[in-house]
């Protein structure tokens, strides 16, 4: 073999098969080129001068190249994790709840823990895909699409909790107003029957949200696929079994591109990238996301109302929805970093456009919803002493801070640790700018928001109004793989949306790049409104560009 | 006044012409271009919704209405309907909570109106968005030409169907070329 030409490897690098290259040009105090300080400058959102093209040939080849080795051992392992969770489903639904470690005074742990942490992982998706969208804040593209997907795999995780711990099981229809025979309706004044409204509004909701953003991505992959076959360029589908025995590859009687183009072609509606259907498009998205904000907002007050409306010391406080919505996106911003930051080591080219600047501003969002949370957290302190009821002091102290008569002290400083302490980090710029750094405190935040629901849950009921009926919790192994296996079930399923799926938004993502404006093109063409702050980002590949006071 | 019927030199009845543009900039001109012919029957196909192009082609206002009047039957209907479905049931089905009336206490339906004022809002935003776009669709002349397939990629494109009052193969023609269209094709019916 000769040496590569020059010209092929940059060709094959702007298709998105090789590596970023080096940029010696640009200064190390800009990371790799987008951590720009000054506010005159608009920082690149996606890097090394990628243009349209690129960015369509990075994100679909995640969904039409062979997957990466990592992929079938991740996904393997994750799956039998979550085959677990349904072993131990199965046999609490044939044995009954007795096989969690729930008594007559603990009878709420870690089911509603799990519940309440996955529900909360999920709000992070909604608040980039709505919130950050009416605040316009660009970044969100290069994050909305994975995070949107997190929220649904976690909705799903949430789901099943509440769904198992009723007990009797199949009788979990009740849950919801059907007409039925012995003509009982469920309790409409019960903030658990709100939180069924709630919950199943958000998964809903959030699912076609996350479907609207699809449909011109699936068409691109639907197109891509057409033209392949037009062209006579398919191949057909391979079977590698992934074994370490030498199995002869096993090649399939149909073509991978046809299936693309039959069921991608069916998810895109036809969308044929109508200027007019873009105008409605937009419009709808701008109204759904406005309407996604109170939902996501309301989702969680709502899930916080199971705890708050009754009468048990260090549940009965006015401070939860608030609190509940900061944690809920403080866990949840966790998880996107947790999830991202070695996917973005992992899959080719992704650090164009998953810049550093991206993590730093999710580290600068962890910090201020971490505050928010610590806040929360003196503000209990505070209300139950100022309030002097004698009661809500004791669940404060006695149960949670004081070493000295909480037996589950250790819990409380965990999540004190995790979810206040750690998070200050990123106050010093070094920190919230180093990947590895902001990984390990997501990893902590997700294990410290865990820790605050089973906090709230089990230290206030393990100790409520009567000592005679005081009683520790402790975890079973049904308990405790069952809670494993929800993470099973979510990484199997984010594992399958990053092979299947387009991860990022190609279309939202080609429109704030340079050159998607008519204003980009204006210095060298005669616009009839030419714009007098043009950010002329169509020829700066990269660089940081000048952008005027909009 | 019926139009004529054009056909290819196959016999195929013609959809239209479409034309490629190089950029953003040069799309939105042409569009500003045709929407000043007086064309109605015409369309954008970009990657991606360009910045104004409602304003090039003429449509700015036209999209917001519709949909408004869709979200907010769907936000009237999830609402009432949820309030009332509550109120109906505990009227019926005769629940005593904290000793309350069981059809004056309003307070504590609200979450549940909420929600389903959301839930049909966002039903309404997303089918009709849908429903005014006309999809989902099976099939569209334009997915017959191999160069559109890159429109869902980098390339801009101005459709003007056949149908169009003011359509005639070649004067559509020269003021595509003239609106600097690098690209110039003729659409056959699917």
């Amino acid at each position: 073999m000769s040496v590569i030409n020059p010209d092929q490897i940059d060709a094959q690098r702007l298709a998105g098969m090789r590596p970023a290259a080096d940029r010696g040009d640009i200064d190390p105090a800009l990371g790799d080129g987008s951590l720009v300080d000054d506010p005159a400058l608009r920082p690149p959102l996606v890097l090394n001068g990628r243009d349209f093209h690129d960015v369509t040939e990075i994100v679909c080849g995640y969904s039409e190249k062979a997957p990466p080795w990592w992929w079938f051992h991740a996904l393997g392992a994750a799956a039998t994790v979550a085959g677990l969770a349904q072993i131990m489903i199965l046999y609490l639904i044939i044995t009954g709840v007795g096989v969690w470690g729930l008594n007559n005074q603990v009878d709420w742990a870690w089911d509603i823990t799990n519940f309440v942490f996955w529900i909360g992982i999920g709000h992070a998706g909604t608040l980039i895909s709505a919130i950050l969208c009416l605040l316009k804040q660009e970044w969100r593209t290069a994050v909305n699409r994975s995070a949107e997907a997190m929220t649904i795999f976690a909705v799903t995780c949430a789901g099943i909790f509440p769904g198992i711990h009723v007990g009797r099981v199949w009788f979990a229809w009740m849950l919801f107003p059907i007409p039925n025979y012995n003509w009982i309706w469920p309790n409409f004044r019960s903030p658990l029957l709100w939180d069924v409204f709630a919950v199943s509004t958000y998964a809903t909701v959030s699912t076609l949200f996350w479907y609207m953003g699809l449909i011109p991505d699936f068409a691109t992959l639907r197109d891509r696929a057409h033209r392949r076959l037009r062209l006579g360029e398919s191949q057909n589908m391979k079977l590698r079994v992934p074994l370490p025995v030498p199995i002869p590859v096993i090649t399939l009687p149909i073509k991978g591109d046809i299936l693309r183009a039959y069921i991608f072609g069916f998810l895109a509606l036809g969308w044929r990238f109508s200027g007019r259907h873009w105008y409605r498009y937009e419009k709808a998205y701008l109204i759904l996301a406005g309407i996604s904000t109170p939902l996501v907002l309301s989702v969680h007050s709502i899930v916080s109302f199971d705890f708050a409306t009754s009468i048990l010391p260090g549940w009965h406080t006015t401070i939860f929805p608030p609190y509940f919505v900061a944690g809920a996106v403080f866990g949840g911003f966790a998880m996107v970093l947790l999830l991202l930051i070695p996917l973005r080591e992992l899959l080719p080219n992704m650090k164009d456009l998953l810049t550093l600047r991206h993590l730093e501003l999710m580290a600068k969002i962890l910090l201020v919803t971490g505050m928010m949370v610590g806040f929360a957290y003196g503000m209990e302190f505070f209300i139950a002493w100022y309030g002097a009821n004698q009661f809500e002091w004791y669940a404060f102290i006695g149960n949670r801070a004081n070493p000295e008569t909480a037996p589950y002290w250790w819990a409380y400083y965990t999540m004190i640790f995790c979810n206040v302490v750690t998070p200050q980090l990123f106050w010093v710029k070094k920190f919230r700018q180093n990947p590895i750094i902001i990984w390990i405190v997501a990893l902590c935040v997700t294990i410290g928001m865990w820790f605050e629901r089973f906090v709230i849950i089990v230290t206030s009921l393990h100790r409520a109004f009567l000592p005679g009926e005081w009683h520790m919790f402790y975890p079973t192994p049904v308990d405790i793989l069952t809670f494993v296996g929800s993470f099973g079930i979510f990484f199997t399923l984010f594992l399958l949306f990053i092979r299947f799926m387009p991860i990022f938004p190609m279309a939202e993502l080609k429109a704030v790049m340079p050159g998607a404006s008519p204003h980009d093109h204006a210095h060298h063409h005669d616009d009839e409104h030419d714009d007098p702050h043009g950010d002329h980002g169509d020829d700066s590949h990269g660089e940081p560009t000048k952008q005027g006071a909009h | 006044m019926a139009r004529p019927i054009y056909q290819t030199e196959s016999g195929a009845r013609v959809f239209g012409i479409l034309a490629q543009f190089e950029n953003t900039l040069t799309l939105s001109n042409a569009a500003k271009a045709v929407r000043d012919a007086g064309f109605k029957k015409w369309d954008t196909h970009s990657p991606f919704p360009v910045h104004e192009m409602e304003h090039s082609m003429g449509i700015a206002g036209t999209a917001v209405r519709p949909l408004a009047y869709a979200m907010g039957m769907g936000a009237l209907t999830g609402a009432v309907g949820g309030y009332l479905m509550q109120w109906w049931i505990n009227k019926d089905y005769f629940i005593v909570v904290q000793g309350k009336p069981t059809d004056a206490a309003w307070e504590s339906f609200i979450p549940v109106t909420f929600e389903l004022g959301i839930l049909l809002t966002a039903f309404a935003a997303i089918f009709g968005m849908l429903a005014f776009n006309g999809l989902p669709r099976h099939h569209h002349p334009l997915f017959t030409s191999e160069r559109f397939l890159s429109t869902s990629d980098d390339a801009f494109f101005i459709s003007v169907e056949a149908k169009d009052e003011k359509f005639d193969p070649e004067s559509t023609r020269k003021m595509l070329e003239d609106a600097g269209a690098t690209h110039i094709e003729l659409v056959e019916e699917g």
